[in-house]
């Protein structure tokens, strides 16, 4: 009887995996498991050009739908089933309606959902990004005129906000504790990011978060019964933001609430090692950004990587460390993957590399970073190390000569054993 | 013959491909993206990683 490897998750991490399963000559059953309704498609698109200008349904999800490798034909998919159980030791999950499955290898790819602003208000007219009907939905709300609160200035909230102006709506983004992307691209940018966002038309607030929904009467009511929807928001400050539409980015969680019960550590994502492998598992990876794991590159610890080059980089490294431990032959050297992400805010391309968050000194490599859309770059080192780099505005073979520097600052020493 | 084709209609240079196969994709000075239009056999692996790495699947592989 062939062995069966299942995959829970059936968004690009589940097809990656897939495909990668294959590439490491896995050749017996391929089972995806995930509530998805759709294939698996491809989501930046849904905070930008999509949210601009989606066509019908049809079209919409037409542009986004991945494109397949040949060798991903004879995967058997259940898509709409979301994986509601795992008994690692027994080695079965069950699905929602109660069915349950025998695996001999797993891959946790069950990726991750907005996270929502935990203060009282209204649900409805509040919206977030994340499937392809949130952001179908939500482009028939962006009339011009229309007063747009967003909360959250991570990238979602930045392309989302540049997006709502470029469409003729009135823009307000509560940032929230940091600045305009600061994680990923640090204080000195993304100052800078919030200089240009201003110039363009949106109006940024620092420094503020959400303490309240404001309720607002929904002409005809809903069909749950209801009848208040979100009429914008109260600040920490006091100040009342009227809003016909309000959007949510204030990132995710992780879910990983099937695997519970399992002894595994879920305390943000699924700790793995160095290879993707589940630790205190067997026979059971992670990939995309429920994974946590060792940054060797930094030698900061295990955490987890929420860029769209993720399911990649992740399934590269998990599907040969199950293929070899299925067949019992030794794990591959696990690769430790250079992560590299990108946004575009009224078409100025930002493009990273590395690991810019844990750096100790951020230097202006060129330009003015106070200008992004004229062009910059800025390193982050790290103990005198260049673990990051970041160009704005600026062309890709510039991001290739960054990114080269990165490589060749390398991975420290005392790192490249380091366990979880 | 493995022949590549990339939808310079979608393309949008972000230069992921020229870091997966550099022997086949490569980024000139103005930032735009330059590739051979056949390849050997013994590349197809990198061209499949550059198709996976394209944000806006540009990339086609006809064999």
């Amino acid at each position: 009887m062939a062995r069966r490897i299942i995959v829970a998750g059936a968004s690009m991490g589940g097809l990656r995996a897939a495909e990668q399963l294959r590439a490491a000559g896995w050749d017996e059953e391929i089972v995806v498991v995930g509530d998805e309704a759709h294939p698996p498609y491809n989501r930046p698109p849904l905070s930008k050009e999509l949210l601009a200008a989606p066509g019908s349904a049809e079209e919409a999800l037409a542009s986004v739908l991945l494109r397949q490798r040949r060798s991903a034909a004879d995967i058997q998919w259940r898509l709409g089933t979301a994986v509601a159980a795992a008994d690692l030791a027994a080695r079965t999950v069950t699905l929602a309606g109660g069915e349950e499955l025998a695996y001999d290898g797993l891959v946790v790819a069950t990726g991750l959902r907005p996270a929502r602003v935990p203060v009282p208000g209204p649900r409805h007219g509040r919206h977030v990004i994340r499937r392809l009907e949130d952001a179908l939905g939500l482009h028939r709300e962006l009339a011009p005129g229309a007063r747009v609160v967003v909360v959250g200035s991570g990238f979602i909230g930045c392309e989302a906000a540049a997006t709502a102006v470029s469409l003729g709506c009135r823009v307000t983004l509560v940032e929230g504790s940091g600045g305009p992307m600061e994680r990923p691209l640090g204080k000195r940018l993304s100052d800078g990011v919030r200089s240009f966002l201003r110039r363009r038309g949106v109006k940024c607030v620092p420094q503020q978060r959400v303490v309240e929904f404001l309720a607002g009467d929904a002409a005809g009511g809903y069909d749950d019964g209801t009848h208040l929807r979100c009429a914008g928001v109260r600040l920490a400050d006091g100040t009342e933001v009227p809003a016909d539409v309000v959007i949510e980015a204030v990132g995710s969680h992780p879910n990983t609430e099937w695997l519970r019960g399992n002894g595994l550590d879920l305390s943000d994502g699924v700790l793995c090692d160095g290879s993707l492998r589940v630790v205190g598992a067997g026979h059971v990876v992670a990939v995309g950004d429920i994974a946590r794991y060792p940054d060797r590159r930094t030698g900061t610890g295990a955490r987890r990587v929420e860029h769209w080059a993720t399911p990649a980089d992740t399934a590269k490294i998990a599907a040969p460390a199950l293929v070899a431990g299925l067949n019992g032959t030794g794990a591959p050297e696990p690769a430790a993957p250079l992560p590299s992400f990108w946004t575009d805010i009224f078409a100025v391309r930002i493009q990273g590399v590395g690991s810019p968050a844990p750096a100790d000194r951020i230097d202006v490599l060129e330009g003015d970073p106070d200008r992004p859309e004229d062009g910059a770059a800025l390193g982050y080192y790290r103990a005198g190390r260049l673990i990051g780099a970041v160009t704005s505005a600026l062309p890709a073979d510039k991001q290739l000569h960054y990114r080269r520097l990165v490589t060749d600052a390398g991975i420290p020493a005392d790192s490249r054993l380091a366990a979880v | 013959m493995n022949t590549i084709d990339v939808d310079r209609s979608l393309c949008d240079n972000h230069g992921q491909c020229a870091i997966a196969a550099p022997a086949v994709f490569r980024m000139n000075a103005e930032g735009i993206l330059e590739y051979e239009a056949t390849v050997e056999d013994a590349l197809l692996d990198e061209v499949e990683e550059a198709i996976d790495v394209c944000p806006v699947q540009a990339i086609f592989l006809k064999n």
